[in-house]
C-alpha cells in the first residue's frame, strides 16, 4: 500500500514545512537502509561462503588474491570432491569426496519426507474436511507447539527415547531373528561408546542411527506440510466440493478426486518446504544420526549430514586457515544452495496455487 | 447390471461399500492426524520422566543447578550461567533485530514504489526465511568471530541469531501495519501531517501490539536455537557467568546439547532438567505473545505460519 500523497503545501504556511518534508527524505532513506539490510546479508552469505570456499579449492581466498597478491593453487580438484567416496578432511590421510555426507543428508530428508508427507497431507484432508469445528481448533494449536519445540530438544529426545526404545526394539525383535543386519550392527557400534549404550539401551544398537533421524526428522516437519496442504485446501472453492455433492460423492471420493487435485501446487510446496527444513536441519539429527560419514542405507547405521560435520567441525573449534576450516564453507555453500533451489522451486509453486483462485 | 427395478437407477452403485470406503478414510485420517499429538505427548512424557529419574538416581541440589556455573564434574554442573547469557543474548537480538525489521516493514509498507528494487527485496525476504540457521552461524563465524577479530562472543551469538529472525519479524510487523485502516491515515494528512509524523504518531502506535507479539514469538524461536550458537563456537561448558556481550559463553540450547552429548547418565538428567527450565522460557513468551494478541485482537497469522 505505497500512498504517495504528500500533505497539501502550507496550511501553516511556514518555513518549518521545507525542514519537515527535508526530515521526510532521511526518514525515508535510513528505512530504505533497513530494508537493504537484507538484502545485503544475502549478499554476505554468497560472498562469505564463496570466498571461503575458495581457499579449500584453490589454496587462496579470493579477497586475498585481490587484494594481497596471493595465487591460486589448486588444491582439491572438483572432481575428488564431487566424486570421491570417502569424507574425512581433519583425518591424518585426508580424504575430500563429500558424497558421503551429501547421502547422509539426502537419507535423512527422503526418510523423513516418507514419515512426514503422508502424516502431514491426512493431518491436513482431516483438519480441513473431516474435522469438525471444535477438533479443528483444539488439533491445531497442538500442531502449532510440535513446530514451536527447539530442535534440542527432539535431539534429546531421539538420544533418551526413540533410539533406545522404539529402533532398538525394532532391531532386536524385528530384525535380529532374521539375523542379516545383527553383524553389521555389531561392527558399526562405535567401540568407545558401546558400554555406555548398552547400559543406556540394553542391547546393541548404536547410540545412533539413520531411523531415529529419520523420525525426528520426519515429526518435526509435519507441522509444516500439514499447516500449508491446509492452507491450501482451505482456498478450493466450495463449489467444487458442493458440486460433487450433488453428484451423489461421498467425503472420501470429495477428499481424494477433488480436494486433493485442485490444491496440489499448493500442498508440492509444502512438501517442498518441509524437505527444505528437512536438508538445513541440524540439531535433531546431529544428536539422533550421528557423526560417521558412511555410505549405507541400513537404517540401523550411524551416517553423519552435512550439516553434522558442520557442528563437528565447529566444536572442535579447528583453527582459522587449516583445510578443516575451510571445508566447513565448501559443505556450507553446497548446503545453501541446496535450500536456495528448493526455496526458489517452493516459491515458483506457492506463486501457482495463488493465481489459480484469486 | 441387475436392475430389480425402475426407480434404482444407481444401482450399479454399491453404496455400503462406498460408505465403508469413506469410514475406513475418516479412520486413516484420524489416526495419522493423532501421530503428531502422540508424538508431543511422549516427548514431553520423556522429559519429565528423566527429569524425575535424574532426581530419585542423583544427589541433584535444584538452588545449585538453577544459579550455579556448569562444571566438567557432573555433580557441581549447574544452569545459572546459561541462562544468564540466554537472557544477554535475547535483549542483544532483540535490539538488533526489532529496529532493522520494523525500518524494514515500515518502508515496504509506506514508503516503497511499485518498482524492481522492492520486487527483489520482498523475494529475498521469502528466500532468507528459508536459509538454514547453521548457515547463519558460518556466516557471523567468518565474517565477525574471525575476519572481524571478535571472537566468540555472546554479541556475535546475538548477531547470527538476530539474522536468522529478521525475516520473522518483517513479516508480522508487515502484517499488522497493513491491518491499520487507510482512514486513520487519511485524517491524519487532514490535519495537516508530513509522512513521517503520520507513520509515528500514529501507524506505529496502532501497529506496534502486532509487531511485539511477532517480536516475542521470533525471540521465543531464537533462545531455542543451537546450531548458529555452535557454528559461533560456544563453550563446552558455561564455566562462568557472562560479565556482557564481549564475554564468552554458552547459553540454555548449547549446554542442553553438550550435556546430551555426554555419555554420562547424570549429565543426561542435567540436559533432561535444563529442557525443562528451557520449556518453561517458552510457554511464558508463548502465553505473553497470545496475551498481547487477544487483549489488541490484532488478527495476525497462526505461530506456524511465518
Amino acid at each position: 500500500m505505497s500512498t504517495e500523497t504528500q500533505p497539501g503545501p502550507g496550511i501553516s504556511g511556514d518555513d518549518s514545512l521545507e525542514a519537515a518534508h527535508e526530515k521526510n527524505r532521511r526518514v525515508r532513506r535510513a528505512l530504505f537502509g533497513c530494508a537493504a539490510v537484507t538484502v545485503v546479508t544475502t549478499v554476505a552469505i554468497f560472498l562469505v561462503l564463496f570466498d571461503n570456499a575458495a581457499s579449500y579449492f584453490f589454496g587462496a581466498r579470493i579477497s586475498e588474491v585481490l587484494f594481497d597478491g596471493d595465487s591460486f593453487a589448486r588444491t582439491i580438484t572438483f572432481t575428488e570432491f564431487f566424486t570421491g567416496t570417502r569424507w574425512a578432511p581433519d583425518h591424518s590421510t585426508p580424504a575430500h569426496g563429500v558424497l558421503p555426507i551429501v547421502w547422509g543428508t539426502l537419507a535423512i530428508t527422503i526418510g523423513a519426507a516418507f514419515v512426514s508427507i503422508p502424516i502431514g497431507t491426512a493431518t491436513a484432508l482431516y483438519l480441513s474436511e473431516y474435522a469438525s469445528t471444535g477438533t479443528r481448533n483444539k488439533l491445531k494449536p497442538v500442531l502449532e507447539v510440535l513446530a514451536g519445540v527447539p530442535t534440542i530438544v527432539y535431539g534429546y529426545f531421539a538420544v533418551s527415547f526413540l533410539t533406545p526404545v522404539i529402533v532398538d526394539g525394532i532391531a532386536s525383535n524385528v530384525v535380529n531373528p532374521a539375523g542379516t543386519l545383527l553383524d553389521s550392527i555389531a561392527f558399526l557400534a562405535p567401540g568407545l561408546l558401546e558400554p555406555a549404550a548398552e547400559a543406556m539401551m540394553g542391547v546393541s544398537v548404536g547410540r545412533y542411527s539413520l531411523l531415529a533421524g529419520v523420525l525426528v526428522v520426519g515429526t518435526m516437519t509435519i507441522p509444516m506440510v500439514s499447516s500449508i496442504s491446509e492452507d491450501a485446501m482451505q482456498a478450493v472453492p466450495d463449489d467444487l466440493r458442493n458440486g460433487a455433492y450433488a453428484l451423489g460423492a461421498t467425503k472420501y471420493q470429495v477428499s481424494t478426486r477433488i480436494v486433493l487435485p485442485a490444491a496440489v501446487s499448493g500442498i508440492f510446496a509444502s512438501y517442498i518446504l518441509a524437505v527444505s527444513r528437512a536438508i538445513g536441519e541440524t540439531m535433531a539429527v546431529t544428536l539422533a544420526a550421528g557423526f560417521n560419514a558412511n555410505l549405507t542405507a541400513n537404517p540401523f547405521a550411524e551416517i553423519m549430514t552435512m550439516t553434522a560435520y558442520l557442528v563437528s567441525m565447529a566444536r572442535g573449534t579447528s583453527a582459522v586457515g587449516t583445510v578443516e576450516y575451510q571445508s566447513l564453507f565448501a559443505v556450507g555453500l553446497l548446503l545453501f544452495l541446496m535450500t536456495l533451489s528448493m526455496n526458489l522451486l517452493n516459491d515458483w509453486m506457492k506463486r501457482r496455487y495463488q493465481e489459480e483462485y484469486r | 447390471m441387475s436392475t430389480k427395478r425402475e426407480t434404482e437407477f444407481l444401482a450399479d452403485v454399491d453404496l455400503s461399500r462406498e460408505k465403508l470406503v469413506n469410514r475406513l478414510f475418516h479412520g486413516l485420517l484420524v489416526i495419522a492426524s493423532l501421530f503428531g499429538l502422540v508424538m508431543l505427548v511422549l516427548l514431553i512424557a520423556d522429559v519429565i520422566w528423566e527429569s524425575a529419574q535424574a532426581f530419585s538416581n542423583f544427589d541433584i541440589d535444584i538452588g545449585n543447578f538453577l544459579t550455579g556455573t556448569s562444571s566438567s564434574r557432573a555433580g557441581q554442573a549447574g544452569f545459572g550461567a546459561s541462562i544468564i547469557a540466554s537472557l544477554w543474548l535475547m535483549a542483544l537480538t532483540a535490539i538488533l533485530a526489532f529496529v532493522i525489521a520494523v525500518g524494514c516493514a515500515l518502508y515496504l509498507v509506506e514508503y516503497a514504489p511499485e518498482n524492481r528494487t522492492t520486487r527483489l527485496i520482498e523475494a529475498n525476504l521469502a528466500n532468507l526465511a528459508g536459509v538454514p540457521s547453521i548457515v547463519y552461524g558460518l556466516l557471523v563465524l567468518a565474517l565477525i568471530v574471525n575476519d572481524a577479530g571478535m571472537g566468540s562472543v555472546i554479541l556475535a551469538g546475538a548477531i547470527a541469531l538476530a539474522l536468522l529472525v529478521v525475516p520473522i519479524i518483517i513479516v508480522a510487523s508487515i502484517e499488522s501495519i497493513r491491518a491499520v485502516p487507510a482512514s486513520v491515515r487519511d485524517g491524519s494528512y487532514a490535519m495537516g501531517a508530513t509522512k513521517w509524523q503520520t507513520v509515528r504518531r500514529v501507524v506505529l502506535p496502532q501497529a506496534m501490539p502486532g509487531i511485539l507479539t511477532g517480536t516475542i514469538l521470533a525471540l521465543a524461536r531464537a533462545i531455542g536455537e543451537t546450531a548458529p550458537l555452535i557454528m559461533v563456537g560456544t563453550m563446552l561448558h558455561a564455566t562462568r557467568y557472562p560479565d556482557g556481550p564481549f564475554a564468552s559463553f554458552s547459553a540454555m540450547p548449547t549446554q542442553i546439547y553438550s550435556w546430551t552429548y555426554q555419555a554420562d547418565r547424570m549429565f543426561n538428567g542435567l540436559a533432561a532438567l535444563g529442557i525443562v527450565v528451557l520449556l518453561t522460557f517458552l510457554v511464558v513468551m508463548y502465553a505473553l505473545a497470545g496475551y498481547l494478541r487477544k487483549r489488541y485482537e490484532a488478527d495476525g497469522g497462526s505461530i506456524s505460519n511465518v
